[in-house]
């Protein structure tokens, strides 16, 4: 239903051109950039370039450190803990509140802006405020126990084993504002008379949520995912603020060691190895994804 | 199910153009019911949680060093003293320039109003294109651009450095907004692309019969329908252009460095004693922005603005 | 000495006539920010401007990570700064190898680099294919144990004079209460405390053998495996120090809330800050009482090649400018750290640094290792050091196969 509908025109170069030429930035920006810079930064992941990139190849000698290395893996690891618990949270916190806050509730402004003010403040700073509150010797630990309960234990940064889950609490803070806005952006979308009908209908409020609203914002649920597994996978500043990947390297993040590779140990090519193995991961799950969902459907 | 939901498109695209930015439905009810207490405590904890930081944040930053040193986080300072809140702004020193994040608001300003201007419109036009006047390869473009909001912006300084050295605008403002808009992108056109496929269709088509051309939809009808993403947008484009560190500094020269710069600086400073009270009150103020724009730009988020005009 | 210092002071005075004519800006780029740092670089501001030129501050906060990737950029990017902060070593040599640098080897000839600066080992870190590309402004040692009288006294027991009487000491201040060791988060505090044992365990040739013939079998061999017991000692002593930030730690020695720390001169003024006095509140242990060697790494600054003429002359008037007597007392005064020529006089510094001058006089130093190790082995060792020391399972078998491994593939 877009301009192939116009049958008329003479070439099929002209055909539908003010949308060519309004997506002219944006296919500079995906060839230029993200597949050029992506191809240029494989390329000299296989290379031993230091502080400079140069063309010096090593084949695989990049790979084979970087599997071999400690810190990676448990990178790794804790990127699969932090990203399923992050999507899962987020999702349901943030749609929980979007529902509630769509009940022409009063002072909605207020309690949009409340969910919303962390996202305005910097990871640098979420994670220095959370490290305080978490902090055992005068955040949450000490208060409860001067308040009588002097055995209650509850240090996440200081403890290896749930490090990560630390810093979930401070990420989910920060984002799950967002969420609840691009959802609730998403509610808004829905006609009125949708909910009209579910109610004369006699279908219950859950149900209707449920089974038609969800199901009508898949697209913003997209979005939403789309954002939030960037995010994640992305996540350093606020590990950097709030544990520097301590204690030890139990909070290490795979972005993170790309940073440290790059710059501070000034091994481009370690550096770019990593960022290549993060990208392969994302690709092969995004890839074949957005294939079936902006290839396969046709529409307008 | 499905078959309940109908949609009228005739009447909706009159009325869609010349809707009102009103709540449509009725007063919310002022009793005191279950679901009203249900509903407004639930809220309320959340709200606590979410408050709770800001709490800490705010005190912290109305006490002195000392106090700060002796104590709990959450007690509330016994001598106010709004000494670190001017210090933040006015006296804190980066490097030789001790005049406090003031130094680089103006220039945060000047950054973060073009390239949010230029990056939404890009995006939303390109969304657009998307959703509704698809053409061959367009799925192509768009899943590099998908894949691109995963890779981390580190990973992209030197290739940039070099595409925009030569171009000749590297260390211009130019340059900068031409990168706070690439980096925008992948998600931008996505939230738009998203958001303007789940509009009914019908009200395309009726424009497209009507013989309306590709920006007269795109301003007269996907534009006034669409005020809840653009807020979306805009929070997420100012808040990520605003805080913005790295590119500030990596693309520009010393004379357009944005206010985190300083609040980098402040937060930052490895050696030397931390002035957490300081710290706190830079953050806040340097959020102070994008917090307004939210609390503003939230009055476009009201029910009915698509919706409610279809019931005309 | 008194040759030396007058030639020094004739070299300054002959540049002042000639730059005043030629009043320029020149950006620095640095990442100096705290209290006494910035007021450090006041000092090189005010003599540089002295001289009639413009000195433009480029300050950026967190050396690594954040401030690096800017100067690269700016500099690739064919937009460099006049001057910038570097640590020397072997961090720009590739844009030295790169030609985006600048030869500085006229003003160190005329100025007589090689003869005025000491240690030369700072100067040979400068120095690439003969030439020299950087003016070292100062010199930063490791080797320290600070201890807090009050907590020793607390747990009733002598204040160590050495590195053992030091973890036999450990018990008796943790029954006070006491963390024994402070040893804070951030990655590189567990590494420099290692190279630092190693040091006073090993010795000065065991470290050259390991960090500057990367020789993997001593590295894997019986003397390093006592420096690794030494470091399972640290560890058990550094349990429950639970901060970050490298002055966080010092901040509980000097509450006396730990007992000690081992940490580079920079914490002096962190004790200074708090007003304490060496030797009343505080003890300093050079090479930690055991082998009183220092190491000398530092700070220096580097000068990409420009095309504007008159900035280049600005440039050699701010490398002469940094070496000049004056600047180098009034600069490392404030910074805490000891000036790069032995002819000037610190007549202000407090009793560690004289213990530090004392050590440096006598010719005692060694090479830092970040002179001696490429950037990628140091952070490689530091993952490994932030692990064993958070990790209380890895045992130091171990972590000394790994450190081997390390300095196996050492370039």
């Amino acid at each position: 239903m877009t301009g192939q509908a116009h049958t008329g025109r003479p070439s099929k170069l002209l055909r539908n051109l003010s949308s060519k030429i309004a997506s002219i930035p944006m296919m500079l920006t995906a060839v230029v950039i993200f597949l050029g810079g992506t191809v240029w930064t494989v390329v000299y992941s296989f290379t031993n370039s230091k502080l400079l990139p140069r063309a010096k190849f090593v084949g695989l000698d990049q790979y084979e450190r970087l599997w071999d290395a400690p810190r990676w893996i448990v990178s790794i690891q804790n990127l699969a803990i932090y990203g399923i618990f992050t999507l899962i949270f987020s999702l349901v916190i943030g749609f929980l509140l979007a529902a509630l806050m769509d009940q022409k509730i009063r002072f909605e402004n207020t309690f949009r802006t409340i969910f919303l003010y962390p996202f305005a403040l910097s990871f640098i700073v979420t994670g220095l405020v959370w490290q305080w509150i978490l902090n055992p010797e005068f955040g949450v630990q000490s208060v409860v126990r001067s308040l009588g309960w002097e055995s209650f234990t509850f240090d996440p940064l200081y403890n290896s084993d749930i490090v990560i889950y630390g810093v979930l609490i401070a990420g989910l803070w920060q984002g799950t504002g967002l969420v609840m806005c691009l959802l609730l952006a998403g509610l808004r979308g829905i006609d009125e008379d949708i909910w009209k009908a579910a109610r004369v209908d006699g279908i219950p409020m859950w149900k209707t949520y449920l089974f038609i609203v969800i199901p009508m914002m898949r697209p913003v649920f997209i979005t939403t995912l789309v954002i939030i597994a960037s995010g994640i996978v992305k996540v350093y500043d606020l590990v950097v603020a709030q544990t520097s990947g301590g204690p030890g390297i139990s909070s290490e993040v795979p972005a993170k060691y790309v940073y440290d590779y790059m710059f501070q140990a000034q091994n481009l090519g370690q550096g770019f190895a990593a960022s290549t193995m993060m990208l392969v991961t994302v690709a092969i799950i995004i890839v074949p994804w957005a294939y079936l969902e902006f290839g396969g459907r046709k529409r307008g | 199910m499905a078959d309940t939901v109908s949609i009228k498109p005739g009447p909706a695209l009159a009325a869609a153009t010349k809707a009102g930015i009103e709540p449509r439905g009725a007063k919310p009810r002022r009793t005191l019911s279950g679901r009203n207490i249900m509903l407004y405590g639930t809220l309320a904890v959340a709200a606590l949680y979410y408050l709770l930081p800001l709490y800490v944040m705010v005190v912290t930053s109305l006490k002195g060093m000392p106090e700060i040193r002796l104590g709990n986080i959450f007690s509330p300072p016994l001598e106010v003293t709004f000494e670190p809140w001017a210090k933040a702004w006015a006296t804190a020193c980066t490097g030789l320039n001790c005049d406090g994040l003031s130094r680089g608001f103006w220039n945060s300003v000047r950054i973060t109003v073009p390239s949010t201007l230029i990056s939404i419109l890009v995006a939303s036009v390109n969304g657009y294109a998307l959703a509704n006047w698809k053409f061959k390869g367009a799925d192509l473009f768009f899943t590099i651009l998908i894949v691109g909001a995963f890779i981390p912006y580190q990973v992209m300084i030197y290739p940039i450095v070099i595409v925009l050295r030569e171009m000749g605008i590297y260390g211009t403002l130019t340059g900068l907004i031409i990168v706070h808009t690439i980096f925008g992108m992948p998600i931008l056109t996505l939230l738009f692309r998203n958001y303007f496929s789940s509009l009914p269709e019908e009200l395309f088509k009726a424009a497209r019969i009507d013989g309306a051309g590709f920006w007269q939809i795109y301003f007269r009808i996907m534009l006034p329908m669409s005020l809840p993403i653009f807020v979306v947008a805009m929070i997420l484009q100012i808040t990520g252009i605003w805080n913005d560190f790295l590119f500030g500094v990596v693309f520009t020269r010393p004379e357009y460095y944005p206010m985190t710069v300083q609040l980098n600086n402040i937060v930052n400073s490895v050696q030397g004693v931390k002035e957490y009270n300081v710290n706190m009150a830079a953050t806040l103020l340097t959020g102070a922005v994008p917090l307004f724009v939210y609390f503003v730009s939230g009055r476009l988020f009201v029910r009915g603005i698509a919706a409610g005009a279809v019931k005309g | 000495m008194k040759i030396r210092s007058m030639a020094a002071i004739l070299a300054a005075t002959v540049v002042l006539p000639f730059a005043a004519a030629n009043a320029t800006d020149l950006e620095v780029t640095h990442w100096w920010t705290s209290g006494g740092e910035a007021a450090a670089v006041a000092e090189l501001a005010k003599a540089f401007d002295a001289t009639g030129n413009k000195w433009v501050d480029g300050a950026i906060a967190g050396s690594g990570g954040t401030a690096r990737p800017i100067m690269v950029s700016r500099i690739t990017g064919g937009d460099p700064m006049g001057a910038t902060q570097f640590n020397h070593g072997r961090q720009a040599e590739e844009l030295v190898e790169a030609g985006l640098m600048r030869d500085l080897t006229d003003v160190a000839t005329k100025e007589k680099w090689k003869e005025i600066i000491k240690p030369a080992s700072l100067l040979d870190s400068c120095t690439i294919d003969g030439k020299i590309y950087c003016a070292p402004v100062n010199i930063h040692s490791w080797q320290w144990l600070w201890l807090s009288n009050a907590a020793f006294e607390k747990a009733g027991v002598a204040v160590p004079k050495n590195w053992d009487e030091f973890v036999a000491a450990g018990p008796a201040l943790e029954k006070a209460g006491i963390v024994p060791l402070a040893v804070g988060g951030q990655p590189w505090q567990a590494a420099g405390a290692f190279d630092v044992l190693m040091v006073a365990i090993a010795g000065k040739d065991t470290y050259y053998k390991v960090f500057k013939d990367k020789d993997e079998d001593v590295a894997a061999g019986a003397e390093i495996a006592k420096v690794f017991k030494a470091a399972d000692d640290a560890r058990r002593m550094s349990k429950g120090t639970n901060v970050q930030d490298w002055n966080q730690a010092t901040n509980m020695v000097i509450t006396g809330k730990a007992g000690g720390q081992i940490m580079g001169d920079w914490a002096q003024g962190e004790f200074a800050l708090a007003g304490q006095t060496a030797g009343k509140d505080y003890t300093c242990l050079p090479g930690l009482g055991v082998n009183e060697v220092i190491s000398t790494g530092g700070d220096a600054f580097y000068f990409p090649l420009l095309k504007d003429e008159e900035k280049s002359k600005a440039q050699e008037v701010l490398a002469s400018t940094l070496l000049a007597p004056a600047t180098q007392v009034a600069f490392n005064l404030k910074k805490g750290s000891l000036p790069v020529r032995g002819d000037v006089d610190l007549a202000a510094a407090n009793d560690c640094m004289k213990k530090g001058l004392d050590i440096l006089a006598k010719g005692n130093v060694i090479e830092g290792t970040d002179q001696l190790l490429s950037a990628d082995s140091q952070k490689q060792k530091e993952d490994l050091f932030s692990e064993f020391f958070a990790n209380p399972s890895m045992t130091p078998e171990d972590a000394q196969k790994r450190f081997a491994d390390i300095i196996a593939s050492a370039e």
